[in-house]
C-alpha cells in the first residue's frame, strides 16, 4: 500500500498549459500516474499532448473523476487555485509554488480548515509525493525512487526540503530499499501536511515497516514530530536534521529555515527526535545506512 | 527583510498607529533641520538593525540645536557592535507613564496568528518571558477571522494594562493587526508601547521583518530594499539573483536546493572545514547561472576551495556539466572545484568533465558527498591532496 495517492489516482494539472506544468505534467504521465486533465481559463477545449484542457477545476473533476490535484502556477495564483480545487470537490491538492506570502498560506489554511476540512493540501513550495511504481505528482525524478517489493520490508519517506527527498530516494535506492510512498512536505513556514500527518499515515500502512524523517532548521515542526513519535509511532526511524551550522537569524533559503531566539536549532531537533528513539544521522548517507540496519534488524 | 526603526515608524503610519513627530536624517545639518521642526526637546536615535543603541550611547535626548549637533556628530558613523550608523532618527521626546509590549507574528505551530501583550514592555521580551511568563498574555487568531476590537480589548485586560490604557492599546493592536497582515510582516512589534501622562498610547519603537515572498504586491518596498546592509559579496549576488549568504570560512559551496545547501554546509564542518557561504543555485543549474554562481565566490578573497555539490532531480548533471566546463572558461578561478555530481545524467556529466580537458588540480570529480567535502576542506586547509 501507498500513502494519500496509489495507481487509482487520477490527477488533473492546474496550470497545464504554462511551462512547469507541462513539463513537469508530461513528466508525471510518462510515470505512469493518471494524469486525466489540466485546467486553464480560457483554454478549455484544448489538449496537452492528449490530455484535455477544461475551463475550471469543476468542469475537469465532473469530466474525468480527477481526485487529486497539482497545482503549478505562480505565487499570485496559487492561493485561488488551492482553494477552488478543493471547492470543486478534490481530496488531495499538490502546491509545488515557490514563493506564497506566509500570510496567504496561513489563511488557505484555516479556510480550508473551516470550508473544506476533508481535503489535504501538500506544499505549498514542496517538491510534491510519489508512490514508486504507482503514482507520481510533483517535480521528483521518478526513476531515482524504488519500488516497493510485496510482503517485504519498505520504507516510508517524509522531508522539508526538495533537493533532500531526491538525496534520500537515491540514498535507500543505493542500499536497495524499496519506499512505500515519499512525501515533500516542503520549508514554507505553513505547510498543509506536516510530519505528522505523514507518520500517521505511515504507522498505519501495513506494507510500511520504518520511515525515514528529513528535517531542517526553523519552527518546531520536527521537535513536534518528536512527541507524536514517542506517543504514537512504534515503527522504527532514522533521520537527518539539516542546519547543524546554519547561523542566527539568517534565513538559509527556504522562507522557514530560520533559526532565531535560540529557537529550531538543528541540535535541539535531533535531541528532541533522539529522545523519541529515533535513530540519527549526521548526513543523508548516514541517515540511509542507518535505515540499512534498521531494515536489516527487521524480521 | 528587516526594517530600521524609522522605516518601521513610517510603515505604522500608513496604517494609522500613532507615532511620534520626526524624521530620518543622514548629517548633522539634516538632523537640526529636523528637530528645529519637531520641536524640541526630541530624542536622536542611532538607526542600526542591532540591540543595545542606547547603552551604546546611540540614543540621546538633546534639548536645543547645540545638543542635537553634538549627538548627531557622535552618532552618525558610529561603530554599534559592527553595524556603522549612516542615519538618524530625530523624532519630538515623549514623557513616557507607563511602557508596554506588544507584537504579533505567525505561530508555525499553531499555524495561527500570535499576538503577545504585556504590561512590562521597555525591556527584551525573552528576559520577561524567563523570569514571569505569565506577565505575557499569549493570544492566537484565526485567520480567517481576524482581530476584533473587543477581543484586542480583553487581551489588555488580561494582561493587567491599567484601565485608562485599556481603549488606546485595544485601538493600536488592531491597527497594529492590519499592518501585520495586509502590509504582509513575518514581525510587527512595538516595544515600548507607552501610556503619556495625557493619556494617550503611542508606538515609541518599531520593529518590522517583511516577508519578501509577499513583494509582488508591495512595490513601496523597493525602498527599504535599497537600505538593506549587505556585505560586497552579498550585494553582488543579490544583483545576479543568487540566494546568497556570506558566512566566514574558506570553502566556497554551490550546491541546488536550500536543503542540500544547508547539508553541505554541515558535512565541510563535519571533516573540519568551514564554509564560506551558502549558496542555492536552484533548479536550473545553467552555464549562466553557474557563472554567476562562481563569480560571486571568486570575489571572495576568503575562498581557498570550492564545492560544488549537485544532486540532479530536475537539474541534469550532463546541463550543470557542460555550466561548469563554460563557466570555468569565463571565469579565472582563484580556487580550484571539487564537485560532487549525482542523480539525473550525472554519468554523462561527470564524462563531460573528464573529457574537458581541465586540469585536474583546478577540478576534481568525487563520487560522493563526503569525499568531496573532504577534499575540498584538505585544499582549504592546505594540505597536500
Amino acid at each position: 500500500m501507498a500513502i494519500f495517492v496509489d495507481e487509482n489516482t487520477k490527477v488533473i494539472v492546474q496550470g497545464l498549459t504554462g511551462g512547469q506544468g507541462k513539463f513537469h505534467g508530461l513528466r508525471n504521465r510518462a510515470y505512469g500516474t493518471k494524469v486525466v486533465g489540466g485546467v486553464t481559463p480560457g483554454k478549455g477545449g484544448q489538449d496537452v499532448e492528449g490530455i484535455p484542457v477544461f475551463d475550471s477545476v469543476a468542469d475537469g473533476v465532473k469530466a474525468t473523476g480527477a481526485d487529486a490535484s497539482f497545482v503549478a502556477v505562480p505565487p499570485k495564483a496559487a492561493p485561488a487555485a488551492i482553494l477552488e480545487a478543493a471547492a470543486a470537490g478534490v481530496r488531495f491538492i499538490v502546491c509545488i509554488t515557490e514563493g506564497v506570502p506566509a500570510q496567504d498560506e496561513a489563511r488557505i489554511y484555516a479556510t480550508l480548515q473551516r470550508d473544506h476540512p476533508s481535503t489535504r493540501l501538500l506544499g505549498p513550495n514542496c517538491p510534491g509525493i510519489i508512490s514508486p511504481g504507482k503514482c507520481n505528482i510533483g517535480i521528483t525524478a521518478g526513476e531515482i525512487a524504488q519500488a516497493p517489493t510485496k510482503g517485504g520490508k519498505n520504507v516510508g519517506i517524509v522531508s522539508r526540503s526538495g533537493t533532500l527527498t531526491y538525496q534520500a530516494l537515491f540514498e535507500l535506492k543505493q542500499q536497495g530499499i524499496g519506499v512505500t510512498t515519499c512525501v515533500g512536505i516542503g520549508g514554507d513556514p505553513v505547510p498543509g501536511t506536516s510530519f505528522v500527518d505523514c507518520l500517521l499515515e505511515f504507522e498505519k500502512d501495513p506494507e510500511t515497516r520504518a520511515m525515514l524523517m528529513i528535517g531542517e532548521i526553523g519552527g518546531s515542526a520536527e521537535e513536534e514530530a518528536a512527541d507524536f513519535i514517542k506517543a504514537n509511532v512504534s515503527k522504527p526511524m532514522s533521520a537527518y536534521i539539516a542546519g547543524v551550522t546554519a547561523p542566527a537569524g539568517k534565513k538559509m533559503g527556504h522562507a522557514g529555515a530560520i533559526v532565531s531566539g535560540g529557537r529550531g536549532t538543528a541540535r535541539g531537533k535531533m535531541d528532541a527526535l533522539r529522545a523519541a528513539g529515533v535513530k540519527i544521522g549526521a548526513n543523508p548517507t548516514e541517515a540511509g545506512e542507518l535505515m540499512a540496519q534498521i531494515i536489516a534488524a527487521l524480521k | 527583510m528587516d526594517l530600521f526603526e524609522y522605516q518601521g515608524k513610517q510603515y505604522f503610519a500608513k496604517y494609522g498607529i500613532p507615532v511620534s513627530a520626526g524624521d530620518v536624517a543622514h548629517t548633522v545639518d539634516e538632523s537640526i533641520a529636523v528637530a528645529e521642526r519637531v520641536g524640541y526637546p526630541v530624542v536622536v536615535k542611532a538607526q542600526a538593525q542591532v540591540g543595545g543603541r542606547g547603552k551604546a550611547g546611540g540614543i540621546k535626548l538633546a534639548n536645543n540645536k547645540d545638543e542635537v549637533r553634538t549627538h548627531a556628530g557622535n552618532i552618525i558613523g558610529m561603530n554599534i557592535k559592527g553595524h556603522v550608523v549612516k542615519r538618524v532618527w530625530v523624532e519630538r521626546a515623549s514623557d513616557i507613564a507607563e511602557e508596554y509590549y506588544a507584537s504579533f507574528t505567525l505561530d508555525r505551530a499553531a499555524r495561527q496568528h500570535l499576538l503577545m501583550l504585556s504590561a512590562q514592555g521597555g525591556v527584551d521580551i525573552e528576559e520577561v518571558a524567563a523570569k514571569d511568563p505569565s506577565a505575557i498574555v499569549k493570544l492566537h487568531i484565526n485567520p480567517v477571522v481576524g482581530l476584533t476590537e473587543a477581543t484586542a480589548k480583553k487581551a489588555a485586560v488580561d494582561a493587567r494594562i491599567p484601565a485608562k490604557a485599556q481603549d488606546g492599546v485595544a485601538s493600536i493592536l488592531v491597527k497594529l493587526y492590519d499592518c501585520f497582515v495586509k502590509g504582509d510582516c513575518d514581525l510587527a512589534e512595538i516595544n515600548p508601547l507607552i501610556l503619556k501622562p495625557s493619556g494617550e498610547v503611542h508606538a515609541l519603537d518599531a520593529k518590522v521583518s517583511l516577508d519578501a515572498n509577499a513583494s509582488f504586491r508591495h512595490p513601496e518596498w523597493e525602498a527599504f530594499a535599497a537600505t538593506q546592509e549587505l556585505d560586497g559579496r552579498e550585494q553582488m549576488a543579490r544583483e545576479k539573483g543568487l540566494q546568497y549568504i556570506g558566512l566566514d570560512g574558506s570553502v566556497g559551496i554551490i550546491a541546488n536546493g536550500a536543503g542540500l545547501a544547508m547539508s553541505t554546509l554541515d558535512v565541510v564542518n563535519q571533516v573540519g572545514g568551514k564554509a564560506a557561504n551558502f549558496l542555492d543555485i536552484g533548479g536550473g543549474a545553467n552555464a549562466e547561472l553557474m557563472t554567476a554562481a562562481l563569480e560571486v565566490i571568486n570575489f571572495d578573497a576568503n575562498v581557498r576551495s570550492i564545492f560544488v555539490n549537485i544532486f540532479g532531480g530536475i537539474t541534469r548533471g550532463d546541463e550543470v556539466a557542460k555550466g561548469i566546463v563554460e563557466a570555468m572558461q569565463r571565469v579565472q578561478l582563484r580556487a580550484p572545484i571539487v564537485i560532487r555530481l549525482d542523480g539525473t545524467n550525472a554519468e554523462q556529466g561527470r564524462r563531460i568533465l573528464a573529457d574537458a580537458g581541465i586540469p585536474a588540480d583546478k577540478l576534481m570529480s568525487k563520487a560522493t558527498m563526503l569525499d568531496a567535502a573532504r577534499i575540498a576542506v584538505a585544499i582549504a586547509n592546505g594540505k597536500a591532496v
